[in-house]
């Protein structure tokens, strides 16, 4: 027999026997599927972090109250301390040589007013610093008071959405408004800009880091952003970073530095992803074994009957193998299409969320589909090929 | 079909072939001793009751099945010493098998299944695709070739089966009771064809209950227990002796002629 028609005779077999071929399509495509959609979590989520380091410029530290001692998860958000992270701790680090800029922020929720319109938006408390470390820039007036981090001014910089919202028909600038128990004069709108980090800039509102810890009556810091001036020697500037925090909390470091390589580190989890990659495979593989296995038995007449017609173990054991590398391969067609269908659906209606199956995913889910297909299915062929075509053919087991 | 030269010297030689099953804690001697000569050409009618080792006999010819010991020559080859492979070639290539419950690819066309043993020896598709039309059409099944095997009758699908026993130009036909799923109107039919084909110098082997169909071979052979108990061409037919190995003499060309 030879190979074209190895091919037409698993062919027919597969499009003439519907339901056993779904089953089957249906095990591989959805193992194959399962793959390429986790790892394009995982891409996304790098995609995600460089796009969002890259606004900020690589040379970027972030500091983050409370000790994570477990190495090799994502970093926490917030970490948890009986020292507060403060506007001195910050003040201390702008003695390291390497770092150039040093923004405390304090973040909170608080209702912002203007007369009758009012909104309730999260509150950043920071210095000029911040500008220069985020990147942003005004659209219109100036920057916080040079003493931010000294001085409560009662001054803010509004979003360019949350400047809308309040004031519709004038220019903002110059205006005064209510932000909790204050009241605040706007100095400055921002750029347009999207989403970064996490936070909507658009509908925020700026304010100096003391008037800040004055509004929500806390000296803690929700985190410290540094830049550097030399990228390479980021190491070093992080264990005197943990050094100079020390000498001011009773000789512990409880900080968290977070840099660019190692928010990117704890994405970078192909393996465990791979894992759970080829567990889907594995499972899908079981599937190709039971289906293979009913098949066989189902088509012992058959089997016998190819035997009578000359055909011999290893052809019979040749004929089921190919046969589930033709299921396999259309399985993994099928996961593939679906898989980048779901994407593509996601990219359109999601634009905002970087997701992309990474080639080399596909490319080794369906080499690894294929292996698992023809592996499960050997056992299942041999059992084939092993038929005795008398019994086959009287009907019996 | 193409006559076939006849020659004095058999194509199938059995001697001494044993085969025993094991049933239960019980060996069953389905096949005792068996001498047998066939020529090229011969039309032989192999009967016995259930169980009396006939079909077991028709599959060592076939070689579907080894026996325990003896020789078994088909043309030039010594069989119990081949491969697996080699005997899968001499049986594509030399035997062809019709059953009584058809055995047809129930994915499959008329044509298709009447292609898959040409698909199994390489043939290519072109070449098998008209022969196997030509062999449909010449068996009167030239209106149903695309058919699958559950839009036939009976009739119908017996001579799909004869059709893909015969395309590949086999020198033995093996009919394991091949009336004994059709009526009789369908199982004269194929009785006919079968007979067509031997006359045109097949050797045709039937294994049947039915002694109408029994009798009109031109040599009957019976079997009982396992053993040969009576062949139509031995001289004494009368000189049955049950218990007993007999020598089976095969029937002469000339005899043959004269029956016919």
């Amino acid at each position: 027999m030879n190979l074209a028609d190895h091919w037409l005779f698993s062919y027919q077999a597969l499009i003439r026997h519907r339901l056993r071929s779904a089953m089957l399509l249906l095990a591989i495509s959805i193992g194959v599927s399962s793959v390429l959609l986790l790892t394009s979590i995982g891409e996304g989520a790098r995609l995600f972090i460089e796009q969002e380091f890259s606004a900020l410029g690589a040379k970027m530290l972030i500091v983050l109250p409370g000790k994570k001692e477990t190495t090799g998860s994502a970093p926490p958000i917030y970490g948890t301390t009986p020292r507060d992270l403060t506007i001195e701790d910050s003040e201390t680090l702008k003695q390291i040589s390497n770092i150039s800029h040093v923004a405390p922020i304090i973040a909170g929720t608080a209702t912002v007013s203007n007369q009758s319109l009012a909104r309730d938006i999260i509150i950043l408390g920071t210095t000029n610093d911040m500008f220069t470390v985020r990147n942003l820039k005004l659209q219109q007036g100036k920057k916080l008071p040079l003493n931010s981090h000294i001085r409560a001014t009662p001054v803010c910089i509004l979003g360019a959405g949350l400047a809308q919202k309040l004031f519709p028909k004038t220019s903002a600038v110059g205006q005064w408004l209510r932000i909790g128990e204050y009241r605040y004069r706007v100095i400055g709108l921002l750029e347009q800009r999207g989403e970064s980090l996490g936070l909507d800039l658009r509908d925020m509102a700026i304010i100096p880091v003391q008037s800040a810890q004055m509004l929500f009556n806390s000296p803690a810091l929700f985190r410290i952003l540094l830049q550097l001036k030399q990228a390479d020697s980021e190491a070093k500037t992080i264990e005197q970073i943990n050094k100079a925090i020390a000498q001011r909390h009773e000789g512990e470091a409880d900080i968290t530095v977070v840099s660019q390589d190692s928010v990117l580190n704890a994405f970078d989890k192909t393996a465990s992803i791979g894992a759970i990659a080829a567990i889907s495979l594995f499972v899908a593989g079981i599937l190709i074994m039971n289906v293979s296995y009913i098949s066989v038995s189902q088509r012992r007449e058959e089997i016998g009957l190819l035997k009578s017609l000359g055909a011999s173990a290893s052809e019979i054991h040749r004929i089921f193998l190919i046969g589930s590398l033709v299921l396999t391969i259309f399985g993994v067609l099928i996961g593939i299409v679906f898989s980048y269908s779901v994407i593509f659906l996601i990219n359109i209606n999601f634009p905002d969320i970087p997701i992309a199956i990474p080639w080399w995913s596909t490319a080794s889910a369906s080499i690894t589909a294929v292996v698992v297909g023809l592996l499960f299915s050997w056992l299942p062929a041999k059992k084939a090929a092993a038929v005795d075509p008398i019994l086959a053919l009287r009907g019996e087991q | 079909m193409t006559k076939r030269p006849k020659t004095d010297t058999p194509i199938i030689k059995l001697s001494g072939i044993n085969k025993t099953y094991q049933v239960g804690d019980q060996p069953l001697n389905a096949l005792c001793d068996i001498q047998l000569d066939i020529q090229q050409g011969d039309y032989i009618s192999l009967m016995g009751p259930s169980g009396s080792g006939k079909s077991t006999l028709l599959n060592m010819i076939g070689l579907l099945d080894r026996p325990d010991n003896g020789q078994y020559q088909l043309f030039d080859s010594n069989t119990e010493l081949l491969t697996e492979e080699l005997r899968a070639n001499l049986r594509r290539q030399h035997i062809g098998f019709v059953f009584q419950s058809f055995h047809l690819i129930p994915r499959l066309t008329a044509l298709e299944n009447v292609e898959v043993p040409l698909m199994l020896s390489g043939t290519a598709p072109k070449v098998r695709r008209e022969k196997a039309i030509a062999l449909l059409t010449e068996l009167g099944l030239k209106d149903h070739l695309t058919q699958l095997p559950r839009q036939l009758s009976g009739g119908q699908l017996q001579r799909v089966g004869i059709a893909r026993a015969l395309i590949t130009e086999p020198a033995i036909l093996l009919a394991d009771e091949p009336t004994g799923n059709l009526d009789q109107k369908s199982g004269h039919e194929v009785t006919q064809i079968l007979e067509r084909y031997n006359s045109n110098g097949i050797t045709l082997l039937v294994v049947t209950h039915d002694q109408a169909l029994g009798k009109r071979a031109k040599r009957q052979l019976s079997m009982l227990d396992g053993q040969l108990v009576n062949d139509s061409k031995t001289l004494a037919p009368s000189k049955v002796m049950p218990d007993k190995t007999i020598a089976v003499q095969t029937i002469s060309n000339k005899n043959r002629a004269e029956l016919t």
